[in-house]
């Protein structure tokens, strides 16, 4: 059975042929008619179609975007703000930073509906320290959008006003946790809060209600206002509506970003037939579904998950819809959407002292499990590969990460512990093979760890 | 005395044992009261809460309701309400006591919790207790006794930090027995609001600093070296100098001011080695100045006064006392007597009874500074409310013609402002005008408090104190008495709150207890006879004096009495607002 095709609706016009990210060329497209619409609604009906659409959230934990909002103290008096989430950094995950370059408007206009609906006066984008081009990119879109009344005081002949700013990040992953990222907003280190009590929806950027949305989610937000929440609903399948971008890296032959209705694709119809499935002469060995800090999956492994009706079906790794829920089920997550494909080229030990790596230099230090078992964890991979590799230093691994997962400030705890969990889980003998292993010549091609 | 407000009582339930807490209490301090560890690092009861240790965890759950009817659901098997228990750990400092929190700290997830928690924070610890400062009183080694592994599976590198960063004139840094807890950053933010220290770095490699330019220099830089639960931050001061369990710790009273902040002095074998705050939640919470902290210093000073004196030479107090006695009893009548605001309570007392035995005027040497608004304030006699209450003085020394003293001028960098001693420009005119033949000087240096040596040269002079200086030199009597750390005595804070101090070392050879040399001086002068140790005197204070009534300084409380201070609210008293003392009306700013 041939894969299901795109349905592109946040990438609606993106790589067409012409289309440029200037206003002109985005009103010329139907830009910003959705925030005329809007602004002529009442806020609570916007927000009620964004309940409705069952939208959930494009960041990583996939939370209801209408929740969030319902979640927001309206009644403190004090201002609401939002921010945009646009400090992509999770590895594997590139999607965002695609529709801020290609596509700012779409955003712009996402940010306005969604702050019109809940009443915020002052939003902004923070966008992660290494997007200097789409920061300079966001500027000029919202100038020109400004200039154009879609954007600042009075919009469009409305009492409603709100203005954006663009907020650079200085390079940090964790400030893409929402609490770590307010922290630096305000001009601190992002340390994370502690919540309770500092929910963002209650005490947020400068103790105020804030939203804080992912880029990805807030353009949804223009297209729910477009068809209605409940025709949004019937895009994808239950529960996990909508259409989601997929960012496929690593070992296909076609990797890149894909817009797909969510679960209408199986992970196997993705890897296999939309990027053209293993390198020539390779097998699949491991995918990394929704950024590196999910859990992997090993081709070959199989999940028995209950059905509602009491019942239960089998899947494998390729029949797995890339979903919300059942890759929860599966014990890994959609995440960001940033689906890391490893072939049998790529030796685990090393793929994990490279992420290991990774969450031992992005912790930002405030909480004990965190800021000395990720850079353990590091310092054993990383012996692991390049000095002596013991056999019980798996165990040791698993041990050192299940010592974080779960007792932390905030979800690096978890992000930093569950690929050495499941990597271990998965390929222990790997790990306890690995000794030996190093000193058998690698396989011609293999990449070298660097 | 002031009844505190009854709190909102809420019953939680803490391993299974029920109490009553004040609502919003916190984990950690409500096991603490059923007599439950909980153990922790960056929690401070004065600090905001963070949770960065994650050494607190505990298992929290909340009775069952049905969502829709708020219905309570009950457990067929026990009969009570279900209680719904979180999965994942929370942190204890941050879980606040509400009706029905049910709280467990003894199960097998807590253990590995707290044994994971200590095994990371050693990880990239020295262990160098051997010649660390902090062993005996650190949290680290004692929580890893207590909740740690025992053992240590790391075998790789440790991370390398500095070892000894001097963050300030008196501390010190060892950035690699940090754990960074962040306590020293909040308290110089929260409490002295001088936001100096920060981390640098990240992860593991988080380095605490000094922001560039900038000093850990402020007047209260040594609370961090006390709330630092590890031996990251010492004090130069005190570090190498004694390992602390050899000391003894004695309640004391910092007396650099009215504040009267309760301390705890450390010393062995006689010596004082250094003082840290004490408790006290009305006082002072559980900080001190830097500068309190070196008076003891003045106890073993080279110029304290150990030899008895008669007319320049030395004598024994036996012949001063009657010198001092015949050389009074003949100017009674032109007698003036100086008390302190530095003395004590019962030393003021006794100070009125020698004064009203020789029908002496009175007088007290006021001495003002600039308040600090934190535990310094301007008033730099810590018991010039005392003098009040026991009647030596019925209205404030006049501090308008105080002169700057350089003695009373400590620490180092210039943390305290110039202190100015003034109040006897009365005496002054008396002893010009001829009315005044001997003075009496009960600790205070009369020069230092505006009398010119001419003056003094005009009347025979009984000196009572600690130090040398132009009021002994001048003195036809010098009768040496001991420092605060070598009595017991009370003293009378701002806040009108009787506090008691306990003696901390033997007194210095040659000199006398301020009490007994008073009590003396009183039969020499042919006063009535009365109690020169501090119990027996007690007695005779309650039965005379109405505001000390059902008092003895046996039963006053480690965290003091407040007294009535509403005979007093009438006085231009000269604080302004500390951190636990706002003044009835606005202060009157003096010189």
């Amino acid at each position: 059975m041939p894969a299901p095709q795109q349905r592109r609706i946040i990438f609606k016009h993106i790589d067409v042929p012409g289309y440029t990210n200037d206003l002109a060329c985005y009103v010329r497209h139907g830009g910003y008619e959705m925030l005329k619409k809007a602004v002529a609604m009442p806020p609570a009906t916007i927000i009620d179609e964004v309940k409705k659409s069952g939208l959930r959230g494009r960041g990583g934990a996939g939370f209801p975007c209408g929740v969030k909002w319902g979640l927001v103290d309206r009644k403190s008096g004090k201002p609401i703000y939002l921010v945009v989430n646009a400090d992509e950094s999770e590895p594997g995950t590139f999607k965002d930073r695609y529709i801020i370059h290609q596509d700012p408007h779409q955003l712009i206009e996402g940010i306005m509906i969604s702050s019109f609906a809940n009443n915020v006066k002052q939003a902004y984008i923070y966008i992660r320290g290494e997007f200097p081009h789409g920061a300079r990119i966001l500027e000029q879109a919202i100038a020109e959008a400004r200039a154009a009344n879609f954007v600042g005081p009075n919009i469009l002949g409305t009492t409603y006003g709100c203005e954006i700013y663009v907020h650079r990040g200085a390079g940090a992953y964790i400030c893409g946790e929402e609490t770590g990222l307010i922290e630096s907003l305000e001009g601190k280190r992002p340390y994370p809060r502690i919540k309770p009590p500092y929910f963002p929806a209650v005490l947020g950027l400068y103790q105020c209600p804030t939203i804080v949305n992912n880029v990805e989610t807030l353009c949804h937000v223009k297209h729910i206002i477009e068809m209605g929440g409940d025709t949004y609903a019937k895009i994808g399948t239950p529960n996990n509506t909508g259409t989601r971008l997929l960012c496929v890296s690593g070992h296909v032959r076609k990797p890149g970003y894909y817009e797909y209705e969510v679960g209408k694709i199986t992970l196997g119809e993705l890897l296999n037939e939309v990027c053209g499935g293993p390198l020539p002469g390779r097998k699949f060995k491991a995918v990394i579904p929704g950024g590196s800090s999910a859990k992997i999956l090993k081709f070959g492994e199989t999940f028995t998950l209950k059905n509602k009706d009491g019942s239960s079906r089998t899947l494998t790794v390729e029949e797995i819809p890339m979903d919300f829920d059942t890759l929860a089920a599966c014990g890994t997550m959609g995440g960001s959407g940033g689906v890391i494909v490893m072939d049998d080229s790529v030796n685990m030990v090393e793929a994990l002292a490279n992420i290991n790596a990774f969450y031992a230099h992005e912790s930002c230090g405030q909480c004990t499990p965190c800021r000395e078992g990720s850079l353990w964890m590091k310092k054993i991979t990383t012996r692991m590969v390049h000095e002596n590799a013991r056999s019980e230093d798996g165990a040791l691994l698993k041990s050192v990460a299940d010592q974080i997962a779960g007792r932390t400030i905030c979800a690096f705890g978890e992000a930093c512990s569950w690929p050495t969990q499941s990597f271990i889980a998965k390929f222990g003998d790997e790990f306890k093979a690995y000794p030996e292993a190093k000193k058998t010549p690698k396989a011609d091609g293999a990449l070298e760890l660097v | 005395m002031i009844a505190p407000s009854k709190p909102d009582l809420v019953t939680v339930n803490i391993d299974g044992r029920e109490i009553a807490v004040p609502k919003g209490t916190n984990a950690i301090e409500a096991a603490r009261l059923v007599g439950v560890d909980v153990p922790y690092y960056c929690y401070h009861p004065k600090l905001s809460v963070v949770g960065n240790c994650r050494m607190c965890l505990i298992e929290m759950g909340m009775p069952a309701v049905d969502p829709a009817t708020k219905a309570p659901i009950m457990d067929p098997a026990t009969g009570k309400q279900k209680i719904n228990w979180i999965p994942r750990p929370q942190i204890g400092c941050a879980t606040n006591a509400s009706p029905g929190l049910h709280i467990r700290t003894n199960t097998p997830q807590i253990k590995d919790c707290r044994e994971g928690v200590m095994e990371f924070l050693l990880v990239n610890h020295p262990l160098d207790c051997p010649i660390c400062d902090q062993a005996g009183e650190c949290k680290l080694q004692e929580q890893s006794t207590g909740y740690g592994r025992g053992y240590s599976r790391y075998i790789e590198q440790k991370n390398v930090k500095p070892k000894r960063t001097q963050l300030g004139p008196r501390v010190m840094l060892d950035d690699e027995r940090c754990i960074l807890c962040s306590r020293c950053i909040r308290f110089c933010k929260e409490i002295v609001k001088d936001d100096v220290l920060g981390f640098i770095d990240r992860g593991s490699y988080s380095t605490l600093t000094c922001f560039p330019g900038r000093a850990l220099s402020n007047n209260y830089s040594l609370n961090t070296v006390d709330i630092c639960p590890v031996g990251a931050l010492t004090s130069t001061d005190f570090r190498f100098k004694m390992r602390v369990w050899f000391l003894k710790q004695t309640n004391s009273i910092d007396t650099e001011s009215s504040v009267g902040a309760n301390t705890v002095v450390w010393s062995r074998e006689g010596v004082i080695y250094r003082i840290t705050p004490r408790r006290n939640d009305e006082v002072n919470d559980t900080w001190m100045a830097d500068s309190g902290r070196e008076l003891f210093k003045s106890v073993r000073a080279a110029d304290r006064l150990m030899a008895t004196k008669v007319n320049g030479a030395d004598s024994t107090l036996e012949v001063a006392l009657k010198a001092a006695g015949e050389l009074l009893k003949a100017a009674i009548g032109a007698v003036a007597a100086v008390g302190s605001g530095r003395s004590s309570l019962e030393e003021q007392y006794l100070t009125k009874k020698l004064a009203d035995a020789l029908k002496a005027s009175t007088h007290l040497v006021s001495r003002v500074g600039e308040g600090d608004k934190i535990l310094v304030s301007a008033d730099r006699n810590p018991n010039i409310r005392g003098a009040l209450v026991t009647g030596l003085i019925s209205k404030l020394p006049i501090a308008g013609d105080a002169t700057p003293s350089s003695r009373s001028a400590h620490g180092d960098g210039g943390v305290a402002a110039p202190v100015r001693a003034g109040g006897l420009t009365a005496l002054g005119a008396a002893i010009d005008a001829g009315k005044i033949k001997a003075v009496v000087s009960v600790g205070e240096d009369l020069s230092a408090a505006g009398l010119t040596a001419a003056q003094l040269a005009k009347v025979a002079i009984v000196y009572l104190g600690t130090h040398t200086n132009a009021t002994a030199a001048a003195a036809k009597v010098v009768l040496p008495t001991l420092t605060v750390f070598e009595k017991s005595g009370t003293l009378v804070n701002q806040q009108f709150r009787l506090q008691k101090f306990l003696k901390c070392v033997p007194g210095v050879s040659g000199a006398t207890e301020d009490l007994a040399v008073l009590a003396k001086l009183i039969s020499a002068v042919g006063g009535v006879a009365v109690a020169g140790e501090l119990h027996a005197l007690w007695a005779g204070l309650a039965a005379e004096v109405p505001a000390l009534a059902t008092i003895s300084f046996a039963n006053l409380p480690e965290t003091g009495l407040l007294l009535d201070a509403t005979p007093y609210t009438a006085l231009p008293f000269v604080e302004g607002e500390t951190l636990h003392h706002k003044p009835a009306a606005p202060a009157v700013a003096k010189g």
